[in-house]
């Protein structure tokens, strides 16, 4: 037993030693909802230019989030990085994030896509439009998001489940849009123009628009980008089946409101130990360097004006944007979830 | 006076400690949100209860049929390849229920190569034929029983070897056939140790998110999840998580009625060769079948898919899988023995004195497993995280630095919530075992005037060898799949291979997730091949 008992003491004695670590002086504390890899490589980056050491941990955004609240002002974390409007939103409301105006942010993202108060900062943009199977659908049966729930789309849609946020997003911009009636008799249509039941991520869809499931479906860009730009040939053999198109791009009041888009984003926590690091690390991942990262790697849009595209996204062509003020997404969101609910998407 | 009382007095405080997280949990039933429960009601618990029970019924259905038949043919009968396959069969427990999900959604679904190749071959669209959807909460069931099943198969297989081949014998010569004999003394008799592996399989069921969220099927535990991530409402979730708790409470009960009074003693002879039933023929063509059925699909089938996934299109594993796999290893081996010890103080303070408070607080501290890995941890993250403001306030009072968070923030509240979570098989497997033991035993060891510390060395650590054995393995095997507590409570820059696989796999990477799924089986397997030779090591093969 006596190897044992060395080894169990060797191993809790190192995990002292992960707590200490995380305090040393020219470091940045990082908790992440945006997978590892589609953040360290950048992070690295940001070490290698700054000499900074950035610690990570990654997981699911709530539960993040809850830990901060939970660790309260004892908190390691510097800098929470979080997918969605919502989530930033929700950040905010528990009182983790603090407020900093940050000129540099300020000035290279658009007010829309940063908190008014300077809680949070949208870095990347993520489009949420209409996946179609080029083959079997007309470009005039297309229109708006509200048009999937006409007859003609009866048993020809794929959605993901109600409880991706991707999707409760979208579902509390276009309450903002055309009001909580309407969008539940919206979801309602498309429920039942359901060609299976909800199941699956993102990805999944498009397969199954690819394989003839289904005609249509509503994904991320990044998703089909991946496909188009995958080594793996049955991959690109679902991508060459697939279009974009942009819903809502014209017409009176909510109907040509834009596409539904949404960000990725990161606020300073309110008892990060490091406020200097993490004011350099938020403005690295505003830098053209790091915009065009998330371009070309993981075919997100930046935020920041003027920063070069891959082809792939100049491939899915030009479109117009909701201005929704992304706040609202995060006000909307409970409400959102009820309505989903009530509409019986699963 | 502390002589006599002292390992219950410290086996409550233990088994308090543990049952802390889930406390803290059910506490938040206090603050009701009435709307919300409303809205739920109205809506969605329905759904969610009736899905949850189905998928009970099916699991608890697969897991016996799969389990208990291939117990009694690899301990009791003899046929070709039992030795193996008894084993062998144990390989499906290294598979986590996530990632067989995923392979065999891969594998079946309509954009996967079996239905391509049925449209290639036919020239049928989607549609005009009819194929099994995985993606179903039938696919569920299959799936987790699939998985599941070797809980069962492992503690009736224990209990088959270490029944008395007397009693069976006596039932034959008062003319029970064979046969007979299973059903009437051998089953009955493993009726503890099966029904602990069936609760181990059905709580496990419970606390499945995975699974259940890829396929689209609405549980109980996917509603959790939605109150806690759509409606960022932790009360409400850790309500419907102490629903679920209260519900699982009540089958326990149930069970334990049903038993009320009997014991299940033995005396512990080993069995002899002689007794196995020999199979020939179709019997034993029928025996190798039954046995080779469940670990074709539950892990040859699933390996060799990822197998193919890890090598000809995921994107190769760098070299930090070295380190991610001794992190997995690691915890899972000190888990593993953690809860193991614990388990075994905890049984055997209820042992030598069945008093209520004992039993009650004993029976709290397993209720962790029922609950999802991320409600636990968040049940350990407040108390850890208190304790810590507390510390960070007494070393500021001394004017010393803040030591920052050392409890919450390391892995101690990792391997906190690991044995919170897997107490509960621990304890069923050491309970078990400790069971079968003649209360006649513990006396003849008091009489010789051994303290109850050195009766629990002397005479019934050796005599449950097994099934503290087998205690460690499962815990060790559970941890290393466990993935919501170790995403949430784990240190910076600490991973393992279940949070990067979890990573690839929900960034919709399933392919590239196959190389650290295959490690997660690789490195399980180690364990159980090891653990399964010493457990047959002292039985006749």
């Amino acid at each position: 037993m006596r190897p044992i008992n060395t080894f169990i003491l060797s191993i809790i004695a190192a995990s002292f030693l992960c707590v200490t670590n995380a305090q040393a002086a020219d470091i940045v504390n990082v908790y992440s909802a945006r997978k590892e890899a589609l953040i360290k490589p950048l992070l690295d980056e940001f070490s290698a230019t700054t000499s900074i050491k950035v610690n990570l941990i990654t997981g699911k955004a709530d539960a993040l989030l809850k830990r901060l609240q939970v660790e309260g002002s004892a908190s390691p974390a510097d800098v929470f990085i979080t997918v969605d409007a919502g989530r930033l939103h929700r950040a905010k409301q528990a009182g983790v994030l603090k407020p900093v105006s940050l000129a540099l942010l300020e000035q290279r993202i658009p007010q829309a896509l940063r908190d008014s108060a300077g809680y949070w900062y949208g870095l990347t943009l993520r489009a949420r439009p209409i996946i179609y199977a080029k083959q079997r659908v007309q470009l005039n049966e297309l229109s708006t998001y509200e048009e999937l729930a006409s007859k003609t789309w009866a048993g020809r849609i794929c959605l993901r489940s109600s409880q991706a946020i991707y999707n409760q997003s979208l579902v509390a911009a276009t309450m903002d849009s055309i009001g909580a009636e309407a969008t539940l008799n919206w979801m309602q249509g498309m429920v039942n123009n359901l060609a299976k039941p909800p199941s699956g991520g993102d990805v999944d869809q498009l397969k199954a628009v690819a394989a003839g499931v289904c005609d249509a479906t509503i994904a991320n860009t990044y998703y089909l980008g991946r496909l188009i730009n995958s080594s793996k040939p049955a991959e690109q053999a679902v991508a060459s089946n697939l279009a974009v198109f942009w819903p809502n791009q014209s017409g009176e009041g909510g109907q040509g409101r834009g596409a539904h888009f949404n960000v990725s984003g990161a606020g300073m926590t309110k008892y990060g130990k490091h406020p200097e690091q993490a004011k350099a690390l938020l403005e690295y991942l505003a830098s053209d360097a790091a915009q065009r990262w998330y371009a070309d790697i993981n075919n997100e849009y930046p935020v920041v004006a003027g920063v070069g595209i891959s082809e792939t996204l100049k491939g899915f062509g030009r479109y117009k944007m909701d201005p929704i003020n992304l706040e609202i997404l995060g006000q909307n969101n409970r409400q959102a979830v009820q309505l989903m609910d009530r509409a019986g998407w699963r | 006076m502390f002589k006599r009382h002292g390992l219950s007095a410290f086996a409550v405080v233990i088994a308090a400690f543990l049952s802390l997280p889930v406390i803290v949990i059910v506490s938040y039933v206090f603050q009701a949100d009435g709307a919300l429960w409303q809205h739920l009601f109205e809506t969605v618990l329905n759904d969610y209860l009736i899905n949850s029970l189905l998928l009970l019924l099916g699991v608890g259905t697969g897991v016996l049929v799969l389990g208990v038949p291939t117990a009694w043919l690899t301990s009791m009968c003899s046929f070709p390849g039992r030795r193996w396959l008894s084993w062998a069969l144990l390989l499906p427990l290294a598979v986590p229920a996530y990632i067989i999900a995923y392979t065999y959604t891969g594998l079946l679904d309509f954009a996967g190569p079996v239905q391509i190749w049925i449209r290639e071959l036919t020239g049928l669209g989607y549609g005009d034929y009819w194929f099994f959807e995985i993606r179903s909460l039938g696919g569920a069931i299959v799936m987790m029983s699939l998985v599941l099943y070797p809980y069962v198969y492992l503690m009736a297989r224990a209990a088959f070897l270490e029944q008395s081949v007397s009693s069976i014998e006596v039932g034959c010569s008062l003319g029970y056939s064979r046969w007979r004999a299973m059903w009437s003394l051998a089953l009955p008799m493993a009726r503890p140790a099966i029904i602990a592996g069936l609760s181990l399989a059905l709580m496990e069921t419970l606390a499945d998110y995975g699974t259940v969220q890829y396929f689209g099927v609405s549980t109980f535990t996917t509603g959790i999840f939605r109150t806690f991530y759509g409606y960022g409402d932790t009360a409400a979730a850790a309500q419907l998580a102490a629903s679920l708790l209260a519900f699982v409470i009540l089958l326990v009960l149930l069970e334990r009625y049903s038993r009320r009074r009997a014991r299940y003693h033995s005396a512990a002879e080993s069995r002899a060769r002689a007794d196995l039933i020999p199979l020939t023929g179709s019997g034993a063509i029928m025996a190798v079948v039954a046995c080779l059925m469940p670990l074709m699909f539950g892990f040859i089938i699933p390996a060799i898919q990822l197998l193919l996934w890890a090598v000809f299109e995921a994107e190769p594993l760098g070299w930090d899988f070295v380190g991610l796999a001794w992190n997995s290893f690691s915890l899972a081996f000190i888990a593993a023995i953690i809860a193991v010890s614990l388990a075994i103080i905890l049984s055997y303070a209820k042992r030598t004195k069945p008093i209520k408070p004992v039993r009650t607080v004993i029976a709290m501290a397993g209720f962790g497993y029922a609950l999802p890995g991320t409600i636990i941890a968040i049940g350990v993250l407040i108390p850890l995280a208190w304790a810590d403001h507390g510390l960070i306030a007494l070393f500021e009072g001394f004017g010393w630095d803040s030591p920052g968070l050392l409890l919450s923030g390391s892995l101690v509240a990792l391997l906190f919530a690991y044995t919170v979570r897997f107490l509960a098989v621990a304890l069923g497997s050491v309970q078990s075992g400790l069971e079968k033991i003649k209360p006649s035993l513990d006396y003849a060891g008091r009489s010789m005037g051994y303290t109850p510390l050195a009766i629990l060395r002397k005479i019934h650590v050796p005599l449950m060898r097994s099934s503290v054995l087998t205690a460690i393995l499962i815990v060790f095997v559970d941890v290393l799949k466990e993935l919501p507590a170790t995403l949430i409570l784990r240190p910076f820059n600490f991973n393992t291979m279940a949070v990067r696989a979890y990573e690839l796999a929900s960034d919709e990477r399933l392919v590239d997730a196959a190389p650290a799924s295959i490690m997660i089986v690789l490195v399980g397997l180690i364990p159980v091949l090891m653990l399964h030779a010493s457990i047959v090591r002292r039985r006749p093969h």
